[in-house]
């Protein structure tokens, strides 16, 4: 075992989770810098989204270690570790669908603060959460549809939507499951700016199939396969690896 | 606009005692205790996507646990209230332990078993509560010395309490809290991942239900001035759940006009129809199918639609 370090954002120490028989993620072991980009490739059912479920907690790992910021926080529940500065956006879109936008960033501005437990006071009185929600709003180019509910907006914009919930909570460590699916051309350079635009705080870990944007996006990149990471490191390193052709990128 | 709807009903409702008759008036209490049932039922079905079958069980106690200190125990009336709420929400908390375990149909059936152990208790423990036969010979309590034994006094008491009631679980569920209830219900798997705690939400959320419960007991020991197991049985459970659906599960103003429908149904129709439970099942089957949110929030988008088509 690596000895207690906060030299790393994220430290993932041989993790395992198998689903009866089946192997999900196998002795994955990840050391991500603070600031980094940091880019997961792999076929379907390389177990990308899995790992992230265990990270960010919704699953409990058989075994290894999940380090954030030198914490271990592999017992942690899922809402703790957002307090520890970790949040994530999800492969199938998960907003509040009959809520306006401007409400969905609230719960996302509010999940952090002790005025969450507050049963007396309606959450209209705390304003400063409305005036963030909407500069976050602003940011992500959807403050004209602040008072909108998100059952009314195209999916581009709730791809953006989905974003802005974790970029308002201003996250240590971000983890983005697949923030450009199913966007339009226009749709994928507004959110790669987007992205692009984070600040170095915020430590940014993708999944993401569309290399081509990606790529741009991205420092270091991880091939998973099987449950396995079979490359690690520098982008063009990964990329340029024969066995990186040989698993995903094809010939 | 809103002020000028609400007026009117306020009058109404202050006055009624002025020109109604004893039966009216009692009607009215009925439903207004029911209308506190209700509302704290729907605490947990509309807002917190808890469907239980288990609610009787906090009316139940907390009538029983009165009953018994005032008639037994030589309690009088205010020390008797008050064990009698702290003792439902006590275990309001104690049950939230156990039936939040589950969600969904899990948590359904662990309330309603919950419920149907206090049921059995209330008709086998007959040396306690005197079972199928009930305590009989109860009185109502005297606040400030103003006796509530007048039909319209006792109105009047009712709808003190149950104003006070509707105006504390509308601030709760228009609250942050109440923002994180409903959060909660909607993604809970999004809410635990942006630092909300589900479970303790929940909880909480149970355990005020349970205290809303108790107060209606409190009344309906009163209003009765005797109680019988029945009051615990799942058909107490059901109805206000029924009430809660048909009236609009979510909204404030839903589960009041159910508990009204259900209630007046059962006055009128059983004087005409012993099997008036067909007939309700009838009118719940109607309202589901041409508003299946409820009448609340049915007759709400009739309105805006007619506004629309007016203009």
């Amino acid at each position: 075992m690596t000895p207690l370090t906060s030299d790393y954002a994220l430290e993932v120490v041989n993790l395992k989770k198998a689903f009866g028989g089946l192997t999900v993620t196998h002795n994955v072991s990840l050391a991500i810098r603070p600031g980094e980009r940091r880019l997961i490739i792999g076929p379907n059912g390389a177990g990308k989204t899995t790992l992230f479920n265990q990270i960010s907690g919704d699953m409990r790992p058989n075994a290894g270690a999940i380090r954030l910021f030198g914490t271990d926080i592999t017992q942690f529940t899922p809402y703790k570790r957002a307090h520890f500065g970790l949040s994530r956006t999800y492969q199938i879109i998960t907003l509040f669908t009959g809520d306006t936008l401007e409400h969905n960033v609230t719960l996302g501005l509010l999940g952090l603060r002790p005025s969450r437990w507050q049963m007396w006071r309606s959450l209209s009185y705390y304003g400063d959460l409305a005036t963030e929600a909407r500069r976050t709003l602003d940011a992500v180019g959807l403050l004209h549809l602040a008072e909108h509910p998100v059952s009314d907006i195209a999916y581009g914009e709730k791809r953006r939507v989905e974003l802005a919930v974790a970029l308002a909570q201003k996250p240590r460590l971000l983890l983005l499951d697949e923030p450009l699916a199913g966007l339009s051309d226009t749709e994928r350079s507004q959110v790669k700016s987007l992205i692009a635009s984070i600040p170095r705080q915020t430590t940014v870990i993708m999944i993401e199939h569309d290399m081509d944007t990606a790529l741009d996006l991205a420092e270091t990149v991880t091939l998973l396969n099987y449950g396995r990471v079979i490359v690690d490191g520098d982008r063009d390193a990964v990329i340029a690896d024969q066995r990186t052709r040989e698993v995903y990128l094809g010939p | 606009m809103r002020w000028i709807a609400t007026a009117p009903l306020a009058a109404l409702l202050v006055l009624l005692p002025s020109f109604a008759g004893d039966f009216y008036i009692n009607l009215a209490s009925q439903i207004l205790i029911a209308a506190i049932f209700a509302l704290s039922l729907n605490l947990l079905v509309g807002y917190g996507g808890m469907t239980s079958l288990g609610h009787a069980s906090y009316l139940g106690v907390a009538a029983y646990i009165s009953a018994l200190l005032t008639s037994r125990c030589g309690f009088g009336h205010g020390p008797a209230a008050i064990v009698s709420i702290g003792g439902t929400t006590a275990m309001a908390a104690f049950f939230g332990v156990i039936a939040l375990r589950a969600t969904g149909l899990g948590f359904l059936m662990i309330t309603l078993a919950l419920s149907q152990v206090l049921w059995g208790l209330a008709y086998r423990m007959s040396g306690v509560t005197n079972g199928d036969n009930g305590i009989a010979g109860l009185s109502r309590p005297m606040p400030f010395g103003i006796s509530l034994d007048s039909a319209a006094s006792f109105y009047w008491f009712a709808l003190m309490v149950a104003l006070f009631a509707y105006l504390m679980m509308a601030i709760f569920v228009s609250s942050s809290f109440g923002s994180s209830l409903k959060g909660v219900r909607d993604q809970p798997r999004r809410m635990a991942a942006l630092g909300f705690n589900p479970w303790m939400i929940r909880w909480i959320s149970f355990i005020y239900a349970g205290f809303w419960g108790g107060v209606s007991g409190l009344l309906y020991v009163y209003y009765n001035k005797y109680i019988h197991p029945t009051s615990l049985s799942v058909a107490g459970s059901a109805e206000a759940l029924l009430g809660v659906i048909a009236g609009g599960s979510g909204t404030l103003g839903g589960p009041v006009v159910g508990a009204a429908l259900v209630l007046l149904l059962k006055n009128y129709a059983s004087a005409y129809i012993e099997r008036w439970n067909m007939l309700l099942g009838l009118v719940f089957l109607f309202i589901v199918l041409v508003m299946p949110t409820g009448i609340v929030p049915g007759m709400s988008r009739l309105a805006t639609a007619l506004r629309r088509g007016s203009r």
